[in-house]
């Protein structure tokens, strides 16, 4: 079970549903380990400045991670947790392991838009 | 100047010395920010599983940091995670900080615990291959490496623990340390010199991680004859020790040459009004107890010194001297 305040996907009809009903989606799959919990609070934290993304999780021991675990884009992959980026249903980019709040956001502008500032 | 970004203290750091410093001084009703580079709990939330904090029989970091915080933030405590601070000015009577985004706060006090992170080789390959081979969490990606030969870098505790624990995962495991001797207990290098999938490489450095999508292979260098050899691996787990974080102080308050800050007995830097606490300070121990004490000493006397400030200015006031 993932401990976090993002929205959780449980199974392959929920991960269907976050890629098709939205534009741009971040879903990071890992577990509550050292390096997952950084990126899970990044997430949390750019919620509301990138509400033009939708954020995920998915706990990378559930049987049913494994339609993110098998995607092509996580050859080579060996450090959690896997981070995916989704624009109209196809991934644009993947990231293996911890990633900084600037490698996050450099991710989010350009696959996706920079937030406009209210 | 905007009153919206003044505080009585800043804290510099979201760990347990940081979080502890909010948690006390917002509760002696002092207007606390905790400005935090990374998540809360700082390096506590690596740890997987704590058993020795007094009073808790075994808790995770993460669900110790999440109580902290809760504390923190439940005595009126503000926390700004995920900053980066791009300067400080901690000479004058006010102390400032301006952040990465623009924004300043300000304050008359402030608590450095700004923690620690680990250390890593700073060798060609390693930020390419972290998390195609490269892992610092042995709990995190250890089953990664089923079946693999691996290597692991360090000879302190953790690094011949965590080749203990990796063995249930790995094939072999090929410890490769610097020194002709290790820094770990003497329990840990028992443990590890009694494991038959464990070897070791002493006096041996690593001069680079080579693999395009993920590791094959790490050029070795054997500090004794100085000659270089290709060892074919599939991971490295590098576990060498922390650096404190204090590179953005360096020339405003006094540290030793580690980069670690000195402190008095009252944890107060060389600075009036600034304190530090936690594993970027000067001392010999870095545990969560030590950092949550240093905290509180901080704490203490940094609600001190302002009380004193403001004490003073209401004798101006009535024209007490």
């Amino acid at each position: 079970m993932l401990y976090t305040n993002l929205k959780h996907l449980e199974n392959a009809e929920d991960f269907k549903k976050a890629v098709s009903e939205n534009e741009n989606v971040m879903i990071i799959c890992g577990r509550m380990g050292p390096m997952c919990i950084p990126v899970y609070e990044i997430a949390e934290e750019l919620e509301k400045e990138y509400s033009h993304v939708r954020f995920f999780d998915m706990e990378f021991d559930n049987p049913a991670s494994s339609v993110l675990r098998s995607l092509p884009e996580t050859n080579g992959f060996m450090g959690l947790p896997f981070t995916f980026y989704f624009k109209n249903g196809k991934v644009v980019k993947a990231t293996s392991s911890i990633q900084s709040m600037e490698q996050v956001k450099a991710i989010l502008n350009s696959e996706f838009s920079v937030p406009v500032k209210a | 100047m905007d009153t919206g970004n003044h505080y009585d203290t800043i804290v510099i750091g979201g760990g347990p010395a940081g979080l502890t410093a909010g948690i006390y001084l917002s509760r002696a009703r002092v207007r606390t920010l905790i400005l935090n580079e990374g998540v809360a709990g700082g390096q506590m939330v690596l740890t997987h599983e704590i058993a020795n904090y007094p009073g808790v029989e075994t808790i995770s970091g993460y669900q110790l940091s999440a109580i902290m915080k809760k504390q923190a933030i439940s005595f009126g405590c503000t926390i700004k995670s995920n900053i980066s601070v791009r300067s400080v000015d901690l000479a004058g009577e006010i102390k400032k900080i301006e952040l990465q985004d623009g924004s300043a706060y300000t304050s008359h006090t402030v608590v450095l615990a700004p923690g620690g992170r680990p250390r890593t080789l700073g060798v060609p390959g390693e930020e390419d291959l972290r998390g195609k081979g490269i892992s610092y969490c042995a709990t995190c990606d250890g089953d990664f490496f089923t079946g693999k030969d691996i290597i692991v870098v360090g000879g302190g505790n953790s690094a011949l623990e965590e080749a203990v624990s990796l063995t249930k995962y790995a094939k072999k495991v090929t410890v490769v340390h610097q020194f002709d001797h290790f820094q770990a207990f003497e329990y840990a290098v028992r443990e590890a010199e009694e494991n038959p999938a464990i070897s070791f490489l002493m006096e041996t450095t690593i001069d680079s991680f080579e693999g395009k999508e993920k590791m094959e292979s790490v050029l070795l260098r054997n500090l004794r004859n100085g000659e270089i050899t290709r060892f074919k691996t599939d991971g490295a787990f590098i576990f060498i020790g922390y650096v404190p974080n204090t590179e953005f102080l360096r020339g405003i308050v006094q540290m030793n040459s580690s980069g670690e800050i000195i402190v008095d007995e009252q944890m107060e830097t060389n600075l009036k009004g600034v304190y530090a606490a936690g594993d970027s300070i000067v001392k010999k121990y870095r545990q969560v107890t030590t950092a949550v004490g240093d905290g509180t000493i901080a704490a203490l006397a940094a609600s001190a010194c302002i009380n004193e400030m403001k004490s003073k200015k209401k004798q101006t006031a009535f024209g007490y001297n």
